[in-house]
């Protein structure tokens, strides 16, 4: 009896030391969930989904405080992956926050711009370049089309246009399988 | 060295109509320059060239136009003399259809060579000098993938380069440039051989041909015995398509399987085209860069099918006219009937990677009939060459799963369509797959483009914090600066300093009048003589006009009137 019962008291000690150095030893700085739900948002940190940038939302998801359907850069993709990813059901767009469209760069009109340096102020990324009473431009590999240096423009010189197509950022588009669909090519107007 | 060596096989494949000898009649000919020529930045896998010459600058044939731009990119060339008259964007042969960044010349018809440095002794050079050279001269695969060939060029660092393969299967219909370039001129093939075989230090050299081209086969022979090549094997191969595919092609001559996501370079092969080849012995030989290639003009709409060697960027419909013009209703491919894309117009360049103009009649290739449901037949599995589960793959790429398509090794797939050829239900298999791997690249980018915003977003929210926390240590150390000196006395003594400061400041701040200080003694009589008739003036008023509005005039002796 009495050596069960001590056999029993030195396991959960053992155990229960060995629990304790793991929760220390493997201890996690920041919820796991958290960076998932992270790396899923585009990163435009535009905030229109009522917070002030994507890793903010990410925490109100995260703690069960937001929906996931509050981000219109990520649009349904964003949605589906998070659906997936916190195991709830997809719903379309909260169109209270806006509505899904192709990404866009914002562009300076160099001649207009005063260089009154607002714009480089809203910028969430760092993404404009110049300095007071300097012109300013916009580095468009780094903007992520968030929109939020057009407000404070006093000039209204600050334009968001659609991103260029090229030959090598260009997609095939979804196959129809209606007749007349062709299998290889499609068709040519020869001259 | 001949006949004997085993075969492998590699799973599915086709046997498909060869229709060569459509275009296989003639010699090869050579076209004229044409008035125009556009040159894409990009013709080849990687980044696109950056141009190195002005607008209404004279350029020299083989003049170096544009420089590699990174590692993967390759170099282009004027391919005749002229003078440049834009650099902007122009329609380029991409199924996209879109435009692209274009170096655009008006050749000037004396066709003016610029200097060229042969190398005549290839084996003077190592391998980093013919690298080198090869990738200034511009070339890439010319089979049609056109990936920059330098990089394929280097002896292995892992492993050794057993075989080097040069792929003269040609396995798509229709196309026969590879075919009449062994046949008429089989010396550039082998020369060019050699120098690949020296720079990557290559035991073996095989070349393998499909064995419904003999008299390429029988030509490359007559050039090794000319030569005394004895290192040299051509190899007859079974014709079945896509032999011509590097890793079914590895496979039927070393029995070799490229793993999945891997190089040919993991199982010690490296294979190029025979074209390849040619324009490998071309630029180190004789120095000239890569500013033509032979172009296959086929199908029932060419008037006179042929093999015809054009500059890189003559527009092709400049070159049909040239190829005896079109006849009929056809449909313009670049590239054969099973992996060519259409063009939407017939003013674009030819390119680097322009083996072949296929003008297909309705006959040629009929526009597919509707597509019905797939019934699971299982067909595309067994024709699959690279041993893939075709339906799957249709699956998830339909439903956009994208990861799932991945597990099924999507990116194994080469899109040479047998899936589509046999599919019974005539469903579009190889869009769908070239639809999942667009998407999935754009999703990509989009992930890295994410991923910079985030990293600069966090180091503009940390930039933000460390000034905001410096500003107020800043404010904290002025604080404690007045804090520290805080006791009475030198409160007072402060205080005192800057009551004296403000004194000091004030009586600086009283102006002297300039006019009436260091006068020189002229001035001061002056000054005096004015004073005096004033007075006598005022002196006269008080007795004789008393003024009525005195008040106005505060002066003594006007008061009392």
């Amino acid at each position: 009896m009495l050596t069960s019962i001590l056999a029993l008291v030195a396991l959960a000690a053992a155990f229960g030391l060995l629990l304790g150095y793991a929760a220390v030893r493997f201890k996690v700085e920041s919820d796991p969930i958290l960076d998932k739900v992270d790396a899923i948002l585009p990163q435009t940190q535009c905030g229109q989904c009522g917070f002030p940038g994507c890793r903010p939302y990410a925490e109100a998801i995260a703690n069960g405080e937001a929906d996931i359907n509050r981000c219109p850069p990520g649009g349904e993709t964003v949605i589906l992956a998070l659906a997936d990813l916190l195991g709830v059901d997809p719903k379309p767009l909260d169109a209270e926050v806006g509505e899904e469209r192709p990404r866009t760069v914002a562009v300076i009109d160099e001649q207009l711009c005063i260089g009154c340096t607002l714009c480089i102020q809203a910028c969430p990324v760092d993404a404009i370049l110049g300095a007071a009473k300097q012109m300013h431009t916009v580095i468009a590999k780094e903007c992520t089309g968030c929109a939020l240096c057009v407000e404070p423009c006093p000039v209204d010189c600050i334009a968001m246009v659609p991103l260029p197509a090229e030959p090598a950022s260009w997609k095939w588009p979804f196959p129809s399988t209606d007749a007349g669909a062709t299998t290889t090519t499609t068709e040519a107007q020869p001259s | 060295m001949s006949g004997n060596r085993t075969l492998w096989r590699f799973h599915g494949g086709l046997h498909l109509e060869g229709h060569k000898a459509l275009s296989t009649g003639q010699p090869i000919r050579t076209a004229a320059t044409p008035p125009q020529l556009v040159l894409p930045l990009q013709q080849h896998i990687g980044l696109p060239a950056k141009p190195l010459v002005a607008v209404g600058e004279r350029v020299l044939k083989g003049q170096l136009l544009a420089h590699p731009e990174g590692h993967v990119s390759a170099a282009i060339h004027a391919s005749s003399s002229g003078t440049v008259v834009a650099i902007e964007e122009r329609a380029v042969p991409h199924p996209s259809g879109l435009t692209a960044p274009c170096i655009v010349i008006d050749t000037d018809g004396t066709d003016e060579w610029c200097a060229l440095t042969p190398h005549p002794d290839y084996k003077l050079l190592d391998h980093g000098e013919l690298r080198n050279l090869i990738r200034d001269a511009g070339i890439v695969g010319l089979g049609g993938a056109g990936f920059p060939s330098f990089i394929k060029l280097n002896p292995g660092g892992r492993t050794a380069i057993e075989t080097l393969i040069l792929n003269g299967a040609e396995c798509e219909p229709y196309i026969s440039c590879d075919d009449m370039l062994m046949r008429e001129r089989p010396q550039e093939v082998v020369k060019g051989a050699r120098i690949m075989r020296h720079a990557l230090q290559a035991r073996y050299c095989l070349i393998g041909i499909e064995d419904n081209k003999p008299e390429a086969a029988a030509a490359l022979r007559r050039a090794l015995d000319e030569m005394g090549e004895r290192e040299i094997e051509v190899v007859l191969v079974p014709t079945r398509y896509p032999t011509g595919g590097e890793r079914q092609l590895i496979k039927v001559l070393t029995g070799k399987e490229v793993p999945s996501q891997g190089l040919p370079l993991d199982v010690g092969v490296v294979c190029h085209n025979v074209t390849t080849a040619a324009a490998v012995h071309r630029a180190v030989e004789r120095g000239e860069p890569l500013i033509s290639r032979i172009v296959t003009i086929t199908g029932q709409g060419a008037r006179q099918p042929q093999n015809i060697e054009t500059r890189i960027g003559t527009p092709i419909d400049w070159l049909l006219e040239q190829a005896g013009g079109t006849q009929g209703r056809y449909r313009l491919l670049m590239g054969g009937p099973m992996m060519g894309f259409a063009l939407h117009d017939t003013r674009l360049p030819t390119i680097k990677t322009s083996n072949c103009l296929l003008l297909a009649s309705e006959a040629e290739l009929p526009p597919p009939a509707p597509a019905m449901p797939c019934i699971r037949c299982g067909e595309c599995a067994r024709v699959c060459p690279a041993q893939l589960l075709p339906q799957q793959l249709y699956w998830h790429s339909r439903a956009k799963e994208f990861d799932k398509v991945q597990d099924y090794s999507l990116f194994d797939c080469i899109e040479c369509g047998c899936c589509a050829y046999v599919c019974p239900s005539r469903l579009p298999l190889v869009q769908f797959y070239r639809y999942a791997k667009t998407e999935i690249w754009s999703q990509e980018r989009e992930r890295q483009a994410a991923d910079l915003a985030r990293e600069r977003h966090a180091f503009r929210e940390f930039r933000k914090e460390r000034e905001k926390a410096e500003k107020a240590a800043r404010h904290k150390a002025k604080a404690q600066a007045v804090q520290q000196d805080g006791n009475e006395e030198t409160k007072k003594a402060a205080i005192q300093a800057a009551m004296e400061r403000a004194k000091a400041k004030r009586e600086n701040a009283e102006v002297a009048p300039k006019n009436t200080d260091n006068l020189t003694p002229e001035q001061q009589r002056k000054v005096d003589e004015i004073e005096a008739r004033r007075a006598d003036t005022r002196a006269a008023e008080g007795d004789r006009q008393p003024a009525v509005e005195g008040a106005n005039h505060a002066r003594p002796g006007t008061e009392d009137t």
